[in-house]
């Protein structure tokens, strides 16, 4: 996806005060194809048109954003989707992510950093927000002595690279700041994090879910 | 001067006979002496004073005026008491507790109860005494069975001594503490001016003294064979020694005790300063910069007032992250909220990981909340990032933002935030703070705590 092309937008969330001002924070940049306010309508819908990118709550009336993926995922897997949320609650955010969602920003990001997310999504790119670091970091911490072995250590763990590029994003740090703080280019911080979102995806961990669960009781 | 009850007196006292009673008793045994002073008629002023009460003088006080007391009691000369005393002590040693025992159950010149009545209210100050018994027996013991029972001669008295010497210590009257204090001890030191010589050339004529008669008794004892008779010997070199060196000794850990009392002082004094900075000067700082919007500056000068309240009549510190909050997760949701609302900025939290709040963490929290403050007020980035790792060893604490930055050395040493607020707080309980920033570039603290308690 370049620039030229006009990325094609579907936006899913149940405020319709705020899809009105996502359209309007991203203006002319992108082509907003469609809306939806609800998990059976979206997937109708995205299925009907392909966008590219789907920028997907992820608390939704009837079944919450992964439904919506589960929906569309097996049908349409070029359809990158975006999770967004205002909400801390770090189990459906890495549910929504495990469920195929490409990155997760907060809804009180600026439109500047939306448009920025929604291009890198549509180009194949992770994006993590400094709180989706944060609870990857959270999720795969404990990995050390003392946890039972995985059946397979390269899924299950992020390599302390991976840790070091996502320490720094969880601090505040873009991409572009990561890759001059380990002298890396911008390049290989994505791949880092690319990676680190395969692992949160393919990842098996029982950890992975347990903490999913421990979180949900507090 | 024999005891006397104010029963036996005669009925001179016939306006209040049983007024003088009730209080004269808790007087102690010479009390009798004081009721017929105060009412008798018998005797001519003369009389009356010299076979008046026993009272110690303070006048005329040497140590605790008892040699003055009995000598107005007796009207033989003062000096000549006390060369009895003197006598009495280096024959048997026996003037020591007797001179003791006068201290406690003579009442002072003007007061009406004996240190010994006082004393029998002072708990401690018995449960002590009694404490020395089992010394003093285990003392006599040792003594018998290295055969230098002429030692024991000498532990009785002293014993003795001591445990009045302690009852007297915590029981003395407001004005007798004060003497014991500024007048009597000091001679024992070494420090006070005009005694210093003395008391030097006293100690070390009675360490020579001692030291000889020990190595005396190491000689004699070794060519008499008798196999023990050295030990005490050499414990008499060993006294002669305390004697000579113990005051300085004694200085050298007042010292080191009064050093060690003006280090706390002085981190007493950073700690308030902090908090001081914390809460005073940050809210005089925000209220300058909303001087055109009143009603903000009451509100601010109202929690200002709230919290400096708190700090000074419920001893809780202001600013501290206190007992609302239990665990790092909730303390930094906490900064997040009291910035968010105070600064009007956007604190973006992160947190990995959760561990219950020690003081040190606490500590941490409280610099890493200073640090987001001084961002949201100078930075004037608009939003400041704030993420918090809890590790294995340590929890680790980055306030970043992308403001106007500073040059860390140029900060001016009057700033206090930084200083004191951050850097002080870390290192009191051995945490450690680097701060990396330029102009125009943000800024970004960093602060590491070692966690007390590990968990797993």
């Amino acid at each position: 996806m370049t620039a030229a092309h006009r990325p094609r937008i579907f936006l899913v969330d149940d405020h319709a005060m705020f899809r009105s001002g996502v359209r309007a924070e991203l203006g002319e940049a992108v082509e907003v194809i469609g809306e939806a306010d609800e998990v059976e309508a979206a997937i109708e819908l995205i299925n009907e048109r392909v966008p590219d990118v789907v920028l997907l709550d992820v608390h939704l009336p009837g079944g919450g954003g992964q439904a919506v993926l589960r929906g569309v995922t097996p049908h349409h897997p070029e359809v990158q989707f975006l999770a967004l949320s205002v909400s801390d609650a770090p189990e459906d955010v890495i549910a929504v992510i495990r469920s195929g969602a490409r990155g997760y920003v907060t809804k009180t990001i600026s439109g500047d950093e939306l448009l920025h997310a929604v291009y890198r999504v549509g180009a194949g790119d992770a994006v993590f927000s400094p709180r989706l670091a944060g609870f990857v970091l959270d999720a795969f911490a404990g990995t050390g002595a003392g946890t039972p072995p995985s059946l397979d250590p390269e899924l299950d763990q992020l390599s302390p690279r991976e840790r070091e590029v996502l320490r720094l994003i969880a601090r505040g740090y873009t991409y572009k700041e990561v890759a001059r703080d380990l002298t890396i280019s911008a390049k290989t911080v994505e791949s880092h994090v690319s990676s680190v979102l395969r692992k949160l995806q393919l990842s098996t961990r029982h950890e992975l879910t347990k903490w999913a669960t421990d979180r949900r009781l507090v | 001067m024999p005891p006397s009850s104010p029963l036996e007196q005669p009925a001179a006292g016939a306006e209040a006979p049983g007024q003088g009673y009730p209080g004269e008793r808790w007087a102690g045994p010479w009390s009798g002496g004081e009721w017929r002073h105060r009412h008798g008629s018998r005797g001519g002023p003369l009389h009356r004073r010299l076979r008046g009460p026993i009272r110690r003088s303070p006048d005329t006080r040497v140590l605790a005026g008892v040699c003055g007391g009995l000598s107005l009691a007796t009207g033989i000369d003062v000096t000549i008491v006390r060369i009895g005393f003197v006598l009495l002590t280096l024959g048997s040693g026996i003037g020591i507790p007797v001179y003791a025992l006068a201290w406690l159950l003579i009442p002072l010149q003007g007061e009406t109860t004996t240190i010994f009545t006082r004393s029998l209210n002072d708990r401690r100050g018995l449960r002590l005494v009694i404490a020395l018994i089992p010394i003093l027996v285990a003392a006599q013991l040792v003594a018998d069975a290295l055969h230098i029972g002429f030692l024991t001669k000498f532990t009785w008295p002293v014993f003795l001594a001591l445990g009045v010497a302690i009852l007297i210590r915590r029981n003395a009257s407001e004005g007798e503490r004060l003497w014991i204090n500024d007048d009597l001890l000091p001679m024992l030191h070494p420090g006070g001016d005009h005694h210093r010589r003395w008391t030097l050339l006293l100690r070390v004529a009675l360490g020579v003294i001692i030291g000889v008669g020990g190595l005396l008794v190491l000689i004699l004892g070794h060519s008499s064979g008798s196999g023990l008779r050295p030990v005490g010997g050499a414990l008499l070199v060993i006294a002669a020694i305390v004697v000579v060196f113990g005051p300085w000794w004694l200085t050298l850990l007042r010292d080191l005790m009064s050093e060690r009392q003006a280090r706390a002082l002085a981190e007493e004094r950073a700690q308030m300063a902090a908090h001081v900075h914390d809460s005073v000067l940050q809210t005089l700082a925000l209220i300058q910069r909303s001087a055109d919007d009143p009603r903000h500056v009451v509100q601010l000068a109202r929690a200002q007032e709230r919290e400096l309240r708190s700090w000074l009549f419920e001893g809780r510190p202001p600013g501290a992250i206190g007992q609302a909050a239990s665990t790092v997760s909730e303390g930094v949701a906490m900064i997040q909220r009291q910035i968010e609302a105070d600064h009007g900025v956007t604190v973006q939290v992160v947190v990995v990981g959760d561990c219950p709040l020690d003081e040190g963490l606490r500590a941490l929290l409280e610099a890493s909340r200073e640090a987001t403050v001084n961002s949201a007020k100078w930075s004037g980035a608009s939003q400041v990032s704030l993420y918090a790792e809890v590790e294995r060893e340590c929890v680790m604490v980055f306030v970043r933002d992308r403001g106007q930055g500073f040059d860390p050395e140029a900060v001016p040493h009057d700033r206090q935030g930084i200083a004191q607020s951050i850097r002080g707080r870390m290192a009191r309980f051995g945490g450690s703070v680097v701060i990396r920033s330029a102009p125009g570039d943000g800024a970004e603290v960093e602060l590491s705590m070692p966690r007390r308690e590990r968990v797993r």
